[in-house]
């Protein structure tokens, strides 16, 4: 009874200390933000019910195939990504699985005004334009035609990799998959101010929580970061995740599945320890 | 030369050359241990069963592990992590092993200060015991840094940078530390054959020094009861063993400490497969970055309380030091700080009793505010904390021990 008092003893000091020197200090080092957004309800809430995917093609060549290429309508991208990346500061995205990617109402608003979308208006402004001209004049009913036609045309579901390569590959590389940036290293610093770090560890050192916080608006956790706002839905932001999980941490379910197995082993051991113990003692007392 | 006749087995083959019959008598079946001790008894052979697992585990980590700025990182993340079988399983026993001793090691030490274990005649066990916790400490220490992580990084400038405040020749033997004006390959370099080579084999060294030191003066007891252990022994070997005080370490002493060790293992390995991250700092899965400082720097939670002495003193950088060093060290001296010479737990000493909580209080304070960044009022908590822990150990404690000693020792 006496060592059973000891142990309850121990086992609270060292509560009280894992408690301080972590969930404690974690909260404070980190404060609580709010949760994610995928409403992106700051930005003005077009109607998109009537957009008309034959105009919106129209549109589209009209105005965005002169820099971007939709590789699945067999447009290709205008230049390499190279001499793009020396152009424009950052290779512009392919278009053709955006309309699967990124939040329908985001799209529209992106297209309308890029730099308050992306929340990057510390960084881009009358000196320093956007490579992506904003097309606010434009009508909502054209615009909403445009996010149709990329609806039309994306496809019905992408693999994780895919959805990575379409949000994050233009600036991000994960050695650890040997995947790496479009944009070459030397561009992207000067375009970015700072060079855009490889996410190969990211779900260990940042973990999923913050990562889906930071991911959905990065300016709530790294204020003035020149990553911008990509305006995910929620699904494609949760694939990009368990794609980083499965690069990052590729051994969790051996682990999950090896772990009890242990524990069970050792339980066992402790039984017949004791069992052994209890037979050794008998005589002592 | 002994004679020597046809042996009729293995051991008796052995036991003709090399003695091992007189050997397991004197190490396990006639090494005699009280009867009357708790479970905090096991932490020693807990302690042998985690360095154990460090050194196998280690000696698996070392064949992929690649000591160079530019590949430790990943030979760390990718290599062994991912790349080799099992490779996590071996780095996170490692790691989860480097923070579950500094546990074992606090409550194998306060146990020793609870029942006054390193009291006259035990002084050698309690040097030889701080002597491991500290070359332990160094261990730690070079091992954090080999990930090359930004926390492994940062951490490894911070320490490196404390030699600075040795008067005269500081900044000297900083660079001479370092190898190099900065942290960089070098200091991996050197940490890494410190880490695998020289600090294991003095803690093995020591290991001995402090199992030796305990043949003499004998395992103290819970109450703190001098026998005499040569008729206690006889009664035992005589099958008196209901009246003898003594127990022998094999199979008796150990048969007990096996059932603790596995019930500990479970423990362990619930943290080794699904709760790792409180042995591994998020930041540290960062690769070094000379060129960025994280937001908080701290070291592992097993210093923080020194860390928080060291600048608990806010004000002063230098008196920061020299509490740290005294932090450091203080606890080499507590056999000449208690001037009582009564071998008797804490319970049975009241003020002591009140001295010693007061002190795992301090601990505590000291270990979670030293993780908290130092604004507002956490800094006058850590100056609080600090010099109450000078105080509890250069005054308080030795005048209550010798008030205890002029009303004629412990009741």
């Amino acid at each position: 009874m006496k060592e059973f008092k000891i142990l309850i003893l121990l086992i609270v000091v060292i509560g009280i200390i894992y408690w301080g020197v972590e969930p404690l200090a974690h909260s404070i080092m980190h404060p609580k933000v709010a949760p994610a957004d995928y409403t992106f309800s700051d930005l003005e809430k077009i109607d998109l019910s009537k957009g008309d995917a034959t105009k919106g093609k129209t549109l589209v060549e009209e105005n965005c195939t002169a820099c971007h290429g939709i590789k699945s309508q067999n447009i290709p991208a205008p230049m390499d990504n190279a001499s793009a990346a020396g152009a424009y500061g950052v290779v512009p995205p392919d278009l053709s699985d955006i309309g699967a990617v990124f939040d329908h109402n985001f799209l529209a608003n992106f297209i309308k005004n890029p730099v308050k979308a992306t929340l990057l208006s510390h960084k881009f402004g009358e000196n320093t334009p956007y490579p992506m001209p904003g097309y606010d004049w434009m009508s909502n009913d054209d615009i909403s035609n445009i996010v149709a036609y990329f609806v039309s045309i994306a496809p019905q579901s992408l693999t994780d990799a895919q959805v990575f390569d379409q949000a994050c590959q233009r600036c991000h590389s994960v050695e650890y998959a040997k995947t790496y940036a479009l944009t070459p290293e030397s561009d992207l610093e000067k375009y970015l101010g700072a060079k855009a770090p490889d996410l190969s560890m990211m779900i260990r050192s940042r973990g999923e929580h913050t990562l889906s916080i930071f991911i959905n608006d990065p300016q709530k956790l790294l204020p003035g970061t020149s990553m911008p706002r990509v305006g995910l839905d929620q699904k494609a932001e949760k694939q990009i995740i368990n794609y980083l999980q499965k690069i990052g941490d590729s051994k969790k379910a051996q682990r999950d599945g090896l772990g009890i197995k242990i524990m069970i082993f050792f339980v066992v051991m402790a039984l017949l320890a004791y069992a052994w113990k209890r037979r050794i003692w008998k005589d002592l007392h | 030369m002994a004679e020597i006749r046809k042996a009729d087995g293995l051991i008796d083959w052995l036991d003709q050359r090399l003695g091992v019959k007189k050997l397991t008598k004197v190490l396990m079946t006639e090494y005699w241990i009280p009867k009357n001790i708790n479970f905090l008894w096991a932490m020693g052979v807990v302690l042998t069963a985690l360095f154990t697992m460090l050194v196998v585990s280690g000696i698996f980590l070392l064949m992929y592990y690649k000591p160079d700025a530019k590949m430790a990182f990943d030979s760390v993340n990718y290599t062994i992590m991912q790349e080799v079988a099992y490779g996590w399983l071996w780095r996170h026993i490692h790691a989860v092993a480097a923070s579950m001793i500094f546990v074992i090691i606090y409550i194998h030490m306060f146990v020793a200060i609870y029942y006054g274990s390193y009291k006259r005649g035990r002084e050698m066990i309690w040097v030889s015991g701080m002597l491991l916790f500290v070359v332990f400490s160094a261990e730690a220490f070079s091992g954090y840094m080999l990930p090359w992580g930004q926390m492994s990084y940062w951490a490894a400038t911070v320490i490196t940078n404390l030699f600075g405040g040795i008067p005269f020749i500081g900044n000297d033997v900083v660079e001479w530390v370092r190898g190099n004006y900065v942290v960089a390959d070098a200091t991996l370099t050197r940490f890494f054959m410190l880490h695998v080579f020289l600090l294991p084999v003095v803690i093995m060294i020591l290991i001995v020094v402090h199992f030796y030191a305990l043949r003499i003066p004998h395992v103290n007891n819970q109450d703190g009861e001098v026998f005499d252990f040569e008729a206690e022994e006889k009664k035992y070997i005589e099958g008196k063993k209901k009246e003898s005080k003594v127990i022998p370490f094999w199979p008796v002493f150990l048969s007990k400490d096996i059932f603790v060790i596995c019930a500990f293992m479970i423990f362990f390995f619930y943290l080794v497969c699904y709760h790792f991250d409180f042995a591994m700092d998020p930041v540290n899965f960062d690769p070094a970055n000379s060129l960025k400082t994280p937001t908080h720097i701290y070291p592992e939670w097993y210093f923080l309380w020194s860390y928080e002495v060291l600048r608990g003193f806010f004000f002063s950088a230098d008196l920061g030091l020299i509490a740290f060093g005294i932090a450091q060290v203080i606890f080499f001296f507590l056999p000449w700080l208690d001037r009582s010479s009564k071998v008797a737990p804490a319970h049975r000493r009241p003020a002591f009793l009140i001295w010693f909580w007061l002190m795992i209080l301090d601990l505590i304070v000291l270990t979670i505010f030293g993780k908290l960044p130092p604004e507002g009022a956490n800094i006058y908590v850590g100056f609080v904390a600090s010099i109450s822990f000078l105080i509890l150990f250069l005054v308080v404690l030795p005048i209550i021990t010798i008030v205890e000693r002029k009303k004629g020792g412990a009741q």
